[in-house]
């Protein structure tokens, strides 16, 4: 173990009492018996999850169980999906996600998404950041100066591009990228993020700086985030969902605080995934 | 390094490599042939157009009326025809050809009947003979409709000619744009709208302006369709209810029908040469600008 701090950017694991205290013990998202099928095939069945707000609750499993499109659910994103059908309850903050007065887009506003792959737009740095601010209403050009500047400082990414803003966003790296959309995510104000597996698509350096992003925006975002990679859950996650593909569909197999998971599970599955004899 | 590789390497492969080698002369051959044919055919054309052609072009030719049944004049009337024709049809066709194309990329899917439906009546238009349409536009503009023969009935037979053509190639553009951008701009709370005008549209601006260049070549080089709709008054139009002569009819006219027509059928046929080069550049450098103004490609 000590051989493995002399490497550089090695980071060993917190010991996960020390963890400081996010959770407000109130939840912000709450799913009730959620289910969705495409084309009659199940995604994932009854999943019934609260995710509390200020938390950076992280989803592991193994790939087809229905992570993604649970993420995808919340912010309705699956309306964009053919033949997908969601049946449960959905609850952000005070709002029936489901219900059919909804505002997708305030609710897409208020709860950001970012993706496996960075996609910024094929714009200017500058434009990534602006055009979605515009088109939620705020016009006044020295606010949104502030704000990118502000969002970008966030992410850490003001002092690599502000001298070059106006040039493609896809010239960035592809960290910088997936950098970039989470801060152009966070400019809109959200009070959510939906991450799916923002990490993987990344080097490891990069990866390790996406990775330092999302464990800074505790308490400030409520975070769920998908990840493959159960040290990374380890490391960042307050709280972890292990879903499992059971009888055909994907399921919630064990919920509860990083430490408990982690240390005790109850389940046996969730003992054999966290200790890499299955998945 | 080499030692190895020369102890390893079988004796058998290296020869059929060394054969391979040998082998490929032919396509090559072939290959080459094939492209030196083609360019040959087209610099032929080219060459005898310009050659016969360039000898009588002068700015008297482009300002003045036909005299004499085009034998001797200019064609100033025809070549305003031919671009209030353009103009009427492009006018009609690119809106539609928006409007259709993103109805099938972006709000039905591949396998949608209706869908399915609409394209396959495209295909089937796309490869109907141009009299067909002129018979069409005769019967439907200028008769049923009462346009009667004008630079309007004209150019909206034009239109439907190459709405097959800029509708499927717009939709190949929208198609081929990443479906991450969809997902990106819902996801940001974009709006279907927005996400259309400003991302999706400018991102298949190449679909466009090749269906824009295969329209516009089709629509000038245009004889048959426009002879039943437009008809060949050589009068310089005073309206879109007129009737113009387009540049192909009147080609098609001088070396037909009139004796000792062929010098300025040969001069029009070089400005017909020149105009569609001019226009398809212009549509080119439009389309790519306004998309260069929307979005910024790597």
């Amino acid at each position: 173990m000590n051989d493995l701090n002399l490497h550089s950017g090695f980071r060993p694991w917190p010991a996960l009492e020390d963890r400081p205290p996010c959770c407000e013990p109130q939840t912000f998202i709450h799913t009730e018996k959620l289910s969705v099928y495409y084309r009659d095939k199940p995604a994932f069945e009854n999943v019934t999850l609260p995710i509390n707000t200020g938390c950076i609750t992280a989803l592991v499993g193994p790939s087809g169980c229905g992570k993604t499109s649970f993420l995808s659910c919340l912010n309705r994103l699956t309306d964009l999906i053919p033949g997908c059908r969601v049946t449960g309850d959905i609850q952000v903050g005070a709002h029936d996600v489901r219900a059919v007065q909804t505002d997708v887009i305030s609710l897409r506003r208020r709860v950001g998404m970012i993706f496996q792959k960075p996609n910024p737009f094929p714009l200017s740095i500058w434009k990534n950041m602006e055009f979605p601010l515009r088109e939620h209403g705020m016009l006044n050009r020295a606010e949104i100066a502030h704000i990118v500047e502000q969002t970008l400082r966030d992410v850490g990414l003001w002092n690599e591009v502000k001298d070059r803003l106006h040039t493609s966003a896809l010239s960035l790296s592809g960290g910088q990228q997936q950098r970039l959309c989470i801060a152009r995510a966070l400019a809109l104000n959200p009070e959510a993020l939906l991450m799916d597996e923002p990490c993987s698509a990344l080097d490891p350096i990069s990866s390790g700086v996406v990775e330092d992003l999302i464990a800074s925006l505790r308490q400030r975002y409520t975070v769920l985030i998908v990840t493959h990679n159960l040290a990374q859950a380890r490391r960042i996650a307050d709280h972890v969902a292990l879903f499992w593909v059971q009888n055909g569909a994907g399921q919630l197999i064990e919920y509860g605080p990083a430490k408990q998971i982690f240390e005790t599970p109850r389940e046996a599955l969730t003992a054999a995934y966290i200790n890499g004899m299955r998945g | 390094m080499a030692e190895i590789w020369r102890t390893s390497a079988p004796k058998q492969a290296l020869r059929s490599a060394k054969h391979r080698v040998r082998g490929d002369w032919l396509p090559t051959l072939l290959v080459w042939g094939a492209v030196l044919l083609v360019t040959a055919v087209f610099v032929w054309i080219v060459g005898d157009i310009v050659r016969h052609g360039s000898g009588l072009i002068s700015w008297e030719f482009l300002i003045d009326a036909p005299r004499n049944a085009g034998r001797a004049g200019g064609i100033a009337p025809i070549l305003v025809s031919t671009l209030l024709i353009l103009g009427v049809c492009m006018a009609v066709a690119v809106p539609l050809a928006i409007g259709t194309a993103l109805l099938l990329a972006e709000f039905t899917s591949v396998e949608n009947i209706f869908g399915r439906l609409v394209r396959r009546s495209l295909d089937v238009l796309a490869g109907t003979p141009s009299i067909v349409f002129g018979l069409f536009g005769l019967a439907f503009f200028s008769k049923t409709l009462g346009l009667g023969f004008s630079i309007l009935s004209g150019g909206l037979t034009l239109a439907c000619m190459v709405l097959p053509i800029l509708i499927r190639s717009t939709e190949e553009g929208l198609r081929a744009v990443p479906h991450d951008y969809r997902l990106s701009a819902a996801a940001l709370g974009l709006s279907r709208t927005t996400t259309i005008i400003n991302l999706l549209l400018p991102a298949a601006v190449p679909g466009l302006v090749v269906g824009l260049v295969l329209g516009i070549g089709r629509a000038l080089a245009e004889t048959a369709a426009l002879i039943f709709t437009s008809g060949y008054v050589d009068r310089m139009p005073e309206s879109l209810m007129d009737s113009g002569r387009a540049l192909s009819i009147h080609i098609f006219d001088l070396s037909m029908n009139v004796a000792g027509g062929d010098a300025n059928a040969y001069a029009s046929a070089l400005v017909l040469l020149v105009l569609l080069i001019v226009i398809n550049g212009a549509a080119v450098w439009i389309t790519e600008h306004w998309r260069h103004r929307k979005i910024i490609p790597l």
